[in-house]
């Protein structure tokens, strides 16, 4: 019971999140657009990590891994000077990232706890450092992308995606798809014995779930997600560097989920944009916006530990105990009440009818008594 | 390969895998104890190397700056623990990972506006600063056999006085049962400010002493603290022992790898720690459940 109202004042928040985007290109500047584009595109990573912390109860500190990966996939798979066909190189980059994650999920899923952070971390510093020190890669300077993919279909572009208005639309679009697949995953059989896991493993593993398997389907599931992110962050900054895979961002992710709430649905996309506003704002303040940030996360953690959305629903769950005035402004507004009004004509009525018959009744008593 | 080379770097890798204990026992001592993830760990090993720079441009002398440094530290692992890590204990690991996260950025920013971003270095002490001369052609500098046993003499100090001291038979209980411990009149508040500004000061105090063999620069933090957890990973949480055989272990490897494949150096550390994973998950000496 607890569960569906926090699920549907959450789809209520979201539902706002999206109509509000859609229109928001109507009357915000190009700069704005892009910022948004890319908060878009990072909150769905953030998506991907909280299918993993929130709904699986897996801490990753190596999630940007597949957001790395997704990225360089992209590169790998386009001409040097030519846009990339999106349709080809799309499910390219989310295959590639979620085969990552199928290997290095059978490693490190084999791990719990605190131990499971630790090897994330180490793997995905691994990977980091092929990118890094490899030639094939471009190195430490990475490598620049010079044409945004292209929506071409039987010859025909379906979408310039060169217009940051269409990129937009592209970035709000797979968003929402990616809302969409989780919402309807976590409510199906296998979303419930995630949280089942999450909630206490060991009581799954004895009522027979190989929990093992439904981890790694997890952990693939969230790789390839973090890939659609890292492929369109690659293509909206038209470059990719080792920094795609560095842990700062997998750290970054986690900091997203947390302030936006972990385990529900839109708390990760809240998160993003705090962050990154926050980011905005913090370095147009000061060039030491950093140590601000550090401080700003600091205070999240100790004061915020169900995050933005949750601080959220449960003002809404609970406003009866948030709002004393409740009841009284309720009553105010009961006289414009109609089913009140009835029942007081009723009740006056009868009052009316009584008094009338009686009244009726003794004056026959008196007309007779005469 | 030749022997006198062989055995510079045999010597370079267990002096690595020394220092690399320090910092990681700290780290799995904290972990063990007070049930705390820190990842600002790395930063106290930079902290360490700063303040041996600063404190060494001004007093010209490494020993004294070791000396002014290592209270220091100690205070600060104090204050630490008792402004942010008490909010940490009995909380998911993942509220623990957030909090020093930040506390990296913080410390990153801090030392960016105090020292700058530049490369610095420390001199070798002029008394340590000959070499032995192993063959004709070849030498190995006093400094880092020094190193190697100032880390040995600080590792076997530390398992004295965990497993034969009073106060470390009440550190093993409280990491062990704190609410028994508690309930005995020991004060666990002070205990855990205490175990966290000695693993603070084992980080910064391996920063100190490896500031002349190492440069001093940005995000020196970050390198260390990844390397010393995939020692704590190798070695098995909490067994003091595990942690220094991976720390050698991890020293020799990197080091040599550094030597025979310098194309895959960086990732050489990372595919021991799969292979060790592969074989016991959880690590060498870790209790297996």
């Amino acid at each position: 019971m607890m569960a569906r109202k926090y699920m549907r004042s959450s789809d209520a928040l979201a539902l706002g999140v999206f109509g509000c985007l859609l229109a928001f290109p109507f009357f915000g500047g190009d700069f704005y657009i892009q910022l948004i584009t890319k908060i878009m595109i990072l909150s769905i990573f953030a998506m991907s990590l909280n299918l993993l912390v929130g709904f699986t109860g897996l801490v990753s500190l190596g999630h940007a891994t597949f957001y790395g990966l997704g990225a360089y996939a992209l590169v790998f798979s386009s001409p040097q000077y030519d846009p990339a066909n999106l349709w080809l190189t799309l499910p390219f980059s989310m295959l590639a990232a979620s085969a990552a994650a199928l290997i290095i999920g059978t490693f490190v899923l084999r791990t719990n706890g605190v131990y499971f952070i630790m090897v994330t971390l180490a793997f995905a510093q691994m990977v980091y450092y092929i990118f890094h020190d490899g030639k094939f890669s471009g190195g430490s300077d990475g490598v620049y992308i010079y044409a945004k993919p292209e929506m071409r279909l039987f010859g025909l572009d379906l979408l310039d995606l060169e217009k940051t208005f269409n990129f937009y639309l592209l970035a709000l679009f797979a968003m929402a798809f990616c809302y969409g697949a989780l919402r309807v995953m976590l409510h199906s059989l296998f979303g419930r014995t995630l949280l089942g896991i999450r909630t206490n493993e060991r009581r799954m593993l004895s009522l027979g779930y190989a929990t093992f398997r439904y981890k790694l389907v997890s952990f693939v599931i969230a790789g390839a997600f973090a890939g659609l992110s890292g492929y369109l962050s690659a293509a909206q900054f038209g470059f990719v560097n080792p920094s795609f895979l560095g842990w700062h961002q997998s750290a970054q992710a986690l900091i997203m989920v947390i302030l936006g709430g972990m385990g529900t649905l839109s708390g990760p996309i809240l998160g993003t944009f705090a962050l990154v506003l926050l980011q905005e704002f913090l370095s147009e303040l000061t060039q030491r916006w950093l140590l601000l940030m550090g401080g700003v996360i600091i205070l999240a953690v100790i004061k915020l530990p169900h995050g933005l959305a949750g601080g959220l629903t449960t003002l809404f769950s609970a406003r009866k105990c948030t709002l004393r005035a409740w009841p009284r402004i309720q009553s105010v507004f009961s006289v414009l009440d109609f089913r009140h009004h009835a029942a007081r004509l009723k009740f006056i009525g009868r009052i009316l009818s009584q008094t009338l018959r009686k009244t009726a009744a003794s004056m026959r008593k008196r007309t007779s008594a005469k | 390969m030749d022997p006198a080379i062989f055995l510079i770097q045999v010597l370079n890798g267990v002096q690595y895998g020394l220092l690399l204990f320090l910092v990681a026992s700290g780290l799995t001592l904290i972990f063990g104890i007070m049930g705390i993830i820190n990842l600002a760990h790395g930063s106290f090993y930079m902290i360490g190397a700063y303040l041996a720079y600063a404190l060494t441009s001004l007093s010209g002398s490494l020993l004294l700056a070791v000396l002014a440094a290592v209270p220091l530290t100690l205070i600060l692992g104090f204050l630490l623990e008792r402004l942010f890590f008490s909010y940490l204990y009995n909380r998911d690991h993942l509220y623990q990972v957030l909090l020093t996260y930040g506390l990296i950025l913080i410390f990153e920013e801090l030392r960016s506006i105090l020292a700058g971003n530049d490369v610095h270095s420390v001199t070798v002490p002029s008394q340590l600063s000959a070499s032995i001369p192993l063959t004709d052609t070849l030498s190995y500098p006093v400094y880092r056999l020094f190193l190697s046993a100032v880390c040995l003499a600080i590792a076997a100090g530390m398992y004295l006085l965990i497993q034969r001291t009073r106060l470390g038979m009440i550190i093993r209980a409280g990491a062990y049962n704190p609410e028994m411990v508690r309930s005995l009149g020991i004060d666990i508040r002070l205990l855990y400010s205490g175990v966290f500004a000695l693993g603070v000061g084992l980080a910064a105090f391996a920063g100190m002493i490896a500031a002349p063999v190492s440069s001093i620069s940005p995000g020196m933090g970050d390198s260390v603290l990844i390397t010393s957890f995939v020692v704590v990973v190798i070695g098995g949480i909490g067994s003091v022992k595990g942690t220094m055989a991976a720390a050698l272990l991890v020293g020799l490897a990197d080091t040599f790898g550094q030597v025979l494949l310098p194309q895959a150096a960086g990732m050489i550390v990372y595919l021991l720690m799969a292979l060790v994973l592969l074989w016991r998950r959880e690590g060498l000496f870790g209790k297996t459940v």
